[in-house]
C-alpha cells in the first residue's frame, strides 16, 4: 500500500489532479482571480503557471459574471474552462449565468452543445472569514437540473473527482471546504479516477446512519468512534455527491440501521438533508424504526467574532448529542 | 437623437455581385418574418415572437464576411441572424412552430435557436448573456490557435447591462478575435435609449475599453458590410476586438401583438419605413440601371415562395415526443440520468 502511494494535503492532492489533466489535454484551462504567478489564494495553481503559461492559466480581472460566461461561450466553442472562484460566495455574481445559461445549454441544444465546465471553491465556516467568505450555497445547485455538484472530505476523493471533472462533458461544482485544505491522506501515486455520483461508506454500523456533507464527516467518524465506548455501533456515510444525490447508498444503510442522522454545516430549509429526508421518507419508510434527523449549521449570515462563530456551526458534540437523542427515539 | 441625425445618403458603394447576394438575403429574412408573424397570428407561434423586420441590413452585413466556421451570438432578436448565418427557414419556422423537426428539436422556440453546425451558437431570452459567450468562443479559438471569430449581435438595450462592460473588456485585455455588433435600434422593448443611456453614443463607449468602436447607417447595407469587413479581418488577423454600432429601426412592434406605436410616433415610424433597408437597396439597384425592376420582382416571388414553403413544412412536421423530455439534461443523452437526480 504504502509503495504504491503517498501522503498529501487536500489541496496538493487537487493540484496534482488538476496538473495532469492539463498535461493531458491542452483545451483545458484556469481562470481566476490572482490564479496567474500568485498561484491562488489558495494554492489551487500554484506552479501551474509556469508550466502551462499565461493563456491556460488565465489571471483575470474582479469580474465574475464576465468570465462564467466567458467560460460558457468557451465551452461551447469546444475548449474545458475550469473557473476558480477562490471563495464560492463569489460565485452568486454569476448566478444567472450558470442557472439561465451553463445549466440549460445542452438541453436548449438537444444536446448538439456541451458544457465540459468545472466550478471550483471554497466553502464554509471557519477562521473568522464572516460572512462574505464563508458560505456553503450547494442546495441552489441541486434545485436546478442540469449540474453535478460534489463536496469531498479527502485528499483521495479531491484529486480523483477533480480529474473527473474535469473530464465530465457537465458543468460540475468541485467544492472545497476551507477547514479540509490541509488534511493530509493517502493518494494513490499511480494515476486514478473517482466516481461523481456516488456517496462513500466510510464507517460501517449496524444502529444509526449519519450521513455527513464535507467537514461534517471527520466530525461524524470522530462521534461514532466516541459512541462506540458505549455500545453503539454507528454508519457514517460521506456523502460527496450532493447532485445527483446517491439515494441507494443511503437507503440501503438505512434499511441495516433504521435510524438516519443527516448532519450538514449548510442551512436546514430546503437544504440537502431536507432532500434526503423526502426521499427516505418516500422510497424507505418502512424502514424508519424513528423519525429522520437533522443537524444544520445556525440559520442566520455567518458571523465573525470566534465565539460566535462557533456558536453557528454543528460541533462533535452536537453530532454525538443528535446521534444519543436518535438511539433513544 | 433625432430621426434625421442618423439618416445618411445611400452610400452604396460598386461591388454590384456583392449587392444583389446582399439584396436576396435580406429578402429572405424579410419574407420568412412576415410569414412568422401571420403565423403568430394564426396562432402556430406561441410564446414571444420578435421579428427582425427593418434592421435585416444588420445581420446581411456583418454575416456576409463570415466562415461556417465562424460563431455567432444571437439576442431575443434573432431569426434574422439565425437565417443570415445559415440556418435553413425551414427549421427556423419548424422551431417557432414548436415542432421536433425545428432547429432546437422544439424545445427553445423562437428565443432559443441552436444550429451549432452552422455556427449559430444560440440566441437568448436574457439579454446580455451572449456578449459575454462570444468573448468565450473568440478565447478558444485563440487557445486553440484557430483563426476563427466570434460574432455577437445585441440591442441597445444590452449595453446599459454589466455583461456589456465585461464583455468588452476582457476580450480588449485579450486581443480576443471578436466582434461586437450594436443594433442600436432606438428602444429597449419600448423604454427609449436616448432616456436609458447617459451618453447614447454606444460606438464611443469603445474607447473606454481600448478597443476601436465604428456607428454606422444600420439601414445601409453596404456600409454595414464595409465596416464588418474590416472588423472581421481585424479580429481574424489576431489584432483583437471591435465595437460596431448599427443605428437602425424596427418597424414592427417589439414582439408581435404589442402596439407598434404609443411609446413613439406614428410619424417616426413611417420616417424609418421610408429608408427601409431593402427598399433602399431596391431603388438603388434599380435606379442606377444594375438589375431590371421585373427581375427584382422575381426574386421577391421566390423569396415569398421559399418562406412560404417554410411555413408549409413547419405545419406538416410531427410534434416531439413527449417521453424525450428528460433527454439531453445532461450529457448522458438519457432520460435515466435525469430522473436519477
Amino acid at each position: 500500500m504504502s509503495a504504491a502511494s503517498q501522503t498529501l494535503t487536500f489541496t496538493e492532492a487537487a493540484r496534482e489532479g488538476l496538473a495532469e489533466e492539463m498535461e493531458r489535454d491542452a483545451s483545458v484551462f484556469v481562470v481566476g482571480e490572482g490564479i496567474g504567478e500568485r498561484g491562488g489564494n489558495f494554492n489551487t495553481t500554484l506552479g501551474l503557471f509556469d508550466r502551462f503559461g499565461p493563456s491556460r492559466i488565465r489571471d483575470t480581472p474582479i469580474t465574475e459574471r464576465g468570465f462564467v460566461g466567458m467560460c460558457t461561450g468557451a465551452a461551447m466553442a469546444g475548449a474545458r474552462p475550469v473557473v476558480d472562484f477562490m471563495f464560492l460566495d463569489f460565485i452568486l455574481d454569476a448566478f444567472g449565468e450558470l442557472v439561465n445559461q451553463v445549466a440549460k445549454i445542452q438541453y436548449m441544444s438537444s444536446g448538439r452543445l456541451r458544457m465540459p465546465m468545472v466550478l471550483r471553491g471554497c466553502i464554509g465556516v471557519g477562521g473568522s472569514a464572516a460572512t462574505h467568505h464563508s458560505g456553503n450555497y450547494y442546495p441552489f445547485f441541486l434545485h436546478q437540473p442540469g449540474f453535478k455538484v460534489v463536496v469531498p472530505s479527502t485528499p483521495r476523493d479531491a484529486k480523483g473527482l477533480l480529474k473527473t471533472a474535469i473530464r465530465s462533458d457537465d458543468p460540475v461544482l468541485f467544492l472545497e471546504h476551507k477547514l479540509l485544505l490541509a488534511t493530509r491522506g493517502e493518494v494513490p501515486s499511480e494515476p486514478y479516477l473517482e466516481p461523481l455520483g456516488r456517496a462513500r461508506v466510510r464507517r460501517t454500523g449496524r444502529h444509526a446512519t449519519v450521513v455527513a456533507v464535507g467537514v461534517m464527516t471527520p466530525k461524524a467518524l470522530a462521534a461514532a468512534d466516541s459512541l462506540a465506548g458505549s455500545g453503539h455501533d454507528i454508519e457514517v456515510i460521506d456523502l460527496v455527491s450532493i447532485a445527483p444525490l446517491d439515494t441507494a447508498t443511503i437507503l440501503e444503510s438505512v434499511a441495516k440501521t433504521g435510524r438516519l442522522l443527516i448532519a450538514d454545516e449548510d442551512y436546514q430549509p430546503c437544504g440537502v438533508g431536507a432532500e434526503i429526508s423526502a426521499r427516505v421518507c418516500t422510497d424507505g419508510f418502512d424502514l424508519l424504526d424513528a423519525p429522520v434527523a437533522r443537524l444544520n449549521g445556525a440559520y442566520v449570515p455567518i458571523p465573525y467574532s470566534p465565539s460566535l462563530e462557533q456558536a453557528v456551526v454543528p460541533s462533535q458534540d452536537a453530532v454525538v448529542q443528535a446521534l444519543r437523542d436518535l438511539l433513544a427515539e | 437623437m433625432s430621426v434625421a441625425q442618423t439618416v445618411h445618403a445611400a452610400a452604396v458603394s460598386d461591388h454590384p455581385d456583392r449587392e444583389l447576394h446582399l439584396y436576396k438575403e435580406m429578402l429572405k429574412i424579410r419574407e420568412t418574418e412576415l410569414q412568422l408573424a401571420r403565423a403568430y397570428r394564426d396562432g402556430h407561434v406561441m410564446g414571444a415572437c420578435h421579428t427582425y423586420v427593418g434592421q435585416e441590413a444588420v445581420a446581411v452585413g456583418v454575416c456576409a464576411h463570415l466562415q461556417v466556421e465562424d460563431a455567432v451570438f444571437s439576442t431575443h432578436r434573432g431569426h434574422g441572424h439565425a437565417l443570415a448565418k445559415g440556418v435553413a427557414a425551414t427549421e427556423v419556422a419548424a422551431e417557432l412552430f414548436g415542432r421536433a423537426t425545428g432547429c432546437s428539436g422544439g424545445r427553445g422556440g423562437s428565443m432559443h435557436l441552436f444550429s451549432p453546425e452552422v455556427g449559430m451558437m444560440g440566441t437568448t431570452g436574457i439579454v446580455g448573456p451572449n456578449i459575454l459567450q462570444a468573448v468565450g468562443a473568440g478565447y478558444a479559438f485563440q487557445l486553440n490557435g484557430e483563426d476563427r471569430v466570434a460574432v455577437a449581435f445585441f440591442g441597445d438595450g444590452a449595453v446599459n447591462n454589466g455583461a456589456f462592460h465585461e464583455g468588452l473588456n476582457l476580450a480588449s485585455i485579450w486581443d480576443l478575435p471578436v466582434v461586437f455588433v450594436c443594433e442600436n435600434n432606438l428602444y429597449a422593448t419600448e423604454v427609449p435609449f436616448a432616456y436609458a443611456a447617459g451618453n447614447p453614443e454606444v460606438a464611443m463607449r469603445a474607447e473606454g475599453y481600448g478597443c476601436p468602436g465604428r456607428a454606422v447607417d444600420g439601414n445601409n447595407v453596404m456600409e454595414v458590410d464595409t465596416v464588418a469587413e474590416e472588423a472581421v479581418a481585424r479580429a481574424r488577423r489576431g489584432d483583437g476586438p471591435t465595437l460596431l454600432e448599427c443605428k437602425t429601426y424596427r418597424t414592427r412592434a417589439h414582439a408581435e401583438g404589442m402596439p407598434e406605436v404609443g411609446y413613439r410616433t406614428q410619424e417616426e415610424v413611417d420616417s424609418w419605413r421610408a429608408r427601409d433597408p431593402i427598399a433602399l437597396l431596391r431603388s438603388h439597384l434599380v435606379g442606377t440601371g444594375r438589375v431590371a425592376a421585373d427581375e427584382i420582382s422575381a426574386w421577391e416571388d421566390k423569396a415569398r415562395t421559399e418562406a412560404l414553403a417554410a411555413i408549409e413544412f413547419a405545419k406538416a412536421s410531427p410534434w416531439p415526443d413527449p417521453r424525450t423530455v428528460f433527454d439531453f439534461v445532461d450529457s448522458s443523452d438519457s432520460a435515466e440520468a435525469a430522473r436519477r437526480s
